[in-house]
């Protein structure tokens, strides 16, 4: 390729706007243009290594369109089976207590497979992070029908939208386990724009201090897209989330510190 | 706590041992009949004594993923179950077996299929030793025939599970669960301070990251690591084969059973034996590896072979591919949560002589 002319001069510490961080690999993502998966994987390489923690990180990738997210962050994985990143969260964090623990789910692994590893885990509040990646859609095996499909979403296994009265609602799996005493901080957020994406780091940094407390599960929500699911252009993709997705599943706290630990005291005090 | 002599359930033994093998941790969910696993270390209170975490989960579904998690970080960890419970671990011990993941799971067997009875069983003979889940792979299986070997295995388990990084499977029997003999307790072990090399334990600026995985989509690097894993279990075989002979030396019969069944078979030959007929047993205690040369050895000074085992005929089928034709190979066995008698055994060994 030829080089563009002046490039080097441009190339300086002055002009630097954005640094990609050493945690993140130089491997190539293998994300469809436009998916929010890449942006969320770069907020949390930059927080582990803000955060100085790498040594501390153990992370739980799942079985979705981020099962090779081990190959983007530059820390430990363990690679776990559809629905259980969990459970083996669980295990790493009791027999690792200092290390800092983490699963990184989608919507099928999270909130169908794996929903009894996710509601038990939050009940135990198990002191681990759990960042889940909600785009209404199961996009690696092609487009079928998530729990958290939209009423009349269209899919390739709800063809003609998802008919409420046969396939059930969508299910807000974040709402339920807000309602747990055993979760400390409970938030959705996006990343579909420079202000959600500063927004949701700030939730993640939060969330990843907090853990450091051992006072419960934390759990972030990122309502994302799936332009090759939903069958948009990722610009149409990002506007239809905001006018349907986010209907359903507003962004802000579900559960704060201060609401958990009111929660927590009423909870001892029954017992 | 010294090497010490207790009068003990198999599944109490079980639990103590794990404690004093110096385990790191247990995640289990109750089911008859091996529940007294799980009280038993609640009670003991192991995270007091060494550290040990013990952890009741939502699920078996759970609890095999839990030990892939620690497994994962190296540490010593274990789950018991039964039958039912046992299928349900299946997808988790197929991913641990591809992970390549050392671990130690204890089957105290009931008789199937479904819900089945909470009565001892050796139906589940196939599921342990030729795989159990999906993929190509091979549990160790270790079937103890005593409560002293269901706590002594509880170590060599172990040991054999991190020699070869490979999960292992103690297949036990409700009734080598339930009942009470001496057993003598080795030492409190201390827990291990060190993990191995490939264990996820926090990337450190001195090494590469780790991954815990059995995720391959390149085909030509799945056969590489298939192939791999068939070297792994032919070393396996070479090296790990235990068995037992009973009054083989001079045998013109040959009883080969394991476990529960191995026990009555004992009193079997001493019976046979009593009315003049030269009856021996080989008790296989390692079914993956099969102790197949022996077995082929045995069938060469013998008349026929009589496999008794509490299942429809399943370990026959490995003694007939060991044995290859030498002699006739039978099977008789009980079903259903059924012990055998000694007397039956007898009876059927006598009827297959006559019809010689």
């Amino acid at each position: 390729m030829k080089e563009v002319t002046g490039i080097k001069e441009i190339i300086k510490p002055e002009n630097l706007a954005y640094r990609k961080s050493n945690i993140l690999t130089d491997e190539i993502m293998h994300y469809c243009p436009g998916c929010g998966h890449s942006t969320a994987h770069r907020i949390l390489a930059e927080l582990i290594e803000e955060e100085g923690l790498q040594e501390d990180a153990i992370g739980v990738s799942p079985v979705g369109c981020s099962v090779f997210l081990y190959n983007y962050i530059d820390i430990d994985w363990q690679e776990a089976a559809h629905g259980r990143a969990p459970a083996v969260a669980t295990a790493i964090k009791r027999l690792l207590p200092g290390k800092f623990v983490f699963t990184y789910q989608g919507d099928g692994d999270l909130a169908a497979i794996g929903t009894a590893e996710t509601i038990h885990s939050c009940n135990r509040g198990e002191n681990i992070l759990i960042i889940f990646i909600n785009n209404g859609i199961y996009g690696m095996t092609g487009g079928q029908m998530a729990p958290t499909t939209l009423p009349g979403m269209k899919s390739s296994t709800s063809p003609f939208g998802r008919d409420v009265r046969s396939m059930g609602n969508p299910i807000k799996i974040t709402d339920l386990v807000a309602a747990l005493p055993g979760t400390y901080y409970v938030t959705r957020q996006s990343v579909h724009t420079p202000a959600n994406v500063r927004k949701t780091k700030k939730a993640l940094r939060k969330a990843i201090q907090y853990q450091k407390l051992n006072r419960g599960t934390c759990f972030v929500e990122i309502v994302s897209n799936c332009p090759s699911g939903w069958k948009m252009t990722p610009p149409r993709a990002n506007t239809w989330m905001e006018e349907n997705m986010f209907q359903f599943y507003p962004l802000g706290d579900l559960k704060t510190p201060a609401e958990a630990s009111d929660q927590q005291s009423k909870t001892e005090k029954n017992d | 706590m010294e090497r010490e002599l207790r009068l003990m359930k198999g599944n109490e033994a079980v639990a103590e041992a794990a404690i004093r093998a110096g385990a790191d941790g247990y995640f289990g969910y109750p089911i008859t009949p091996q529940s007294e696993i799980i009280e038993y270390l609640m009670e003991a209170d192991p995270y007091r004594r060494t550290g040990m975490v013990v952890l009741q989960a939502e699920s078996e579904l759970a609890a095999i993923n839990m030990v892939y998690g620690g497994a994962g970080c190296g540490k010593k960890v274990m789950t018991t179950s039964s039958s039912p419970g046992i299928s349900l671990m299946q997808e988790g011990l197929s991913y641990i077996a591809g992970a390549e993941l050392p671990c130690l799971i204890v089957n105290v067997a009931r008789g199937g299929p479904g819900l089945g009875t909470i009565q001892p069983s050796q139906s589940d003979y196939f599921q342990a030793v030729k795989g159990g889940g999906h993929g190509d792979y091979h549990l160790i299986v270790l079937a103890p025939a005593s409560v002293q070997e269901m706590a002594d295995f509880v170590e060599l388990g172990f040991d054999l599970a991190f020699k070869y990084r490979n999960p292992v499977m103690i297949l036990s029997d409700g009734a080598i669960g339930q009942m009470m003999e001496k057993v003598w307790l080795g030492p409190q072990k201390e827990r291990s301070k060190t993990s191995p090399e490939w264990a996820t334990t926090g990337k450190t600026t001195t090494r590469k990251r780790n991954i815990i995985t059995s995720l391959e989509l390149d085909p030509n690097r799945q056969e590489i690591f298939n192939l791999k894993l068939v070297d792994k279990y032919n070393a396996i075989r070479k090296n790990e084969v235990r068995y037992e002979e009973f009054r083989c030396d001079d045998a013109d019969y040959l009883l080969v059973a394991y476990g529960t069944s191995a026990r009555v078979c004992q009193k079997s030959v001493e019976l046979a034996r009593e009315q003049g007929i030269r009856a021996g047993l080989l008790r296989p205690v390692t079914l993956f590896p099969f102790p197949s040369d022996p077995i082929n050895r045995l069938a060469g000074k013998t008349k026929l072979i009589l496999t008794v085992e509490m299942s429809a005929g399943q370990m026959v089928e490995d003694v007939r591919l060991a044995v290859n034709g030498k002699v006739p190979v039978h099977y008789y066995g009980r079903i259903g949560g059924i012990i055998p008698t000694p007397d039956e055994v007898v009876e059927n060994l006598k009827k297959l002589i006559t019809e010689l």
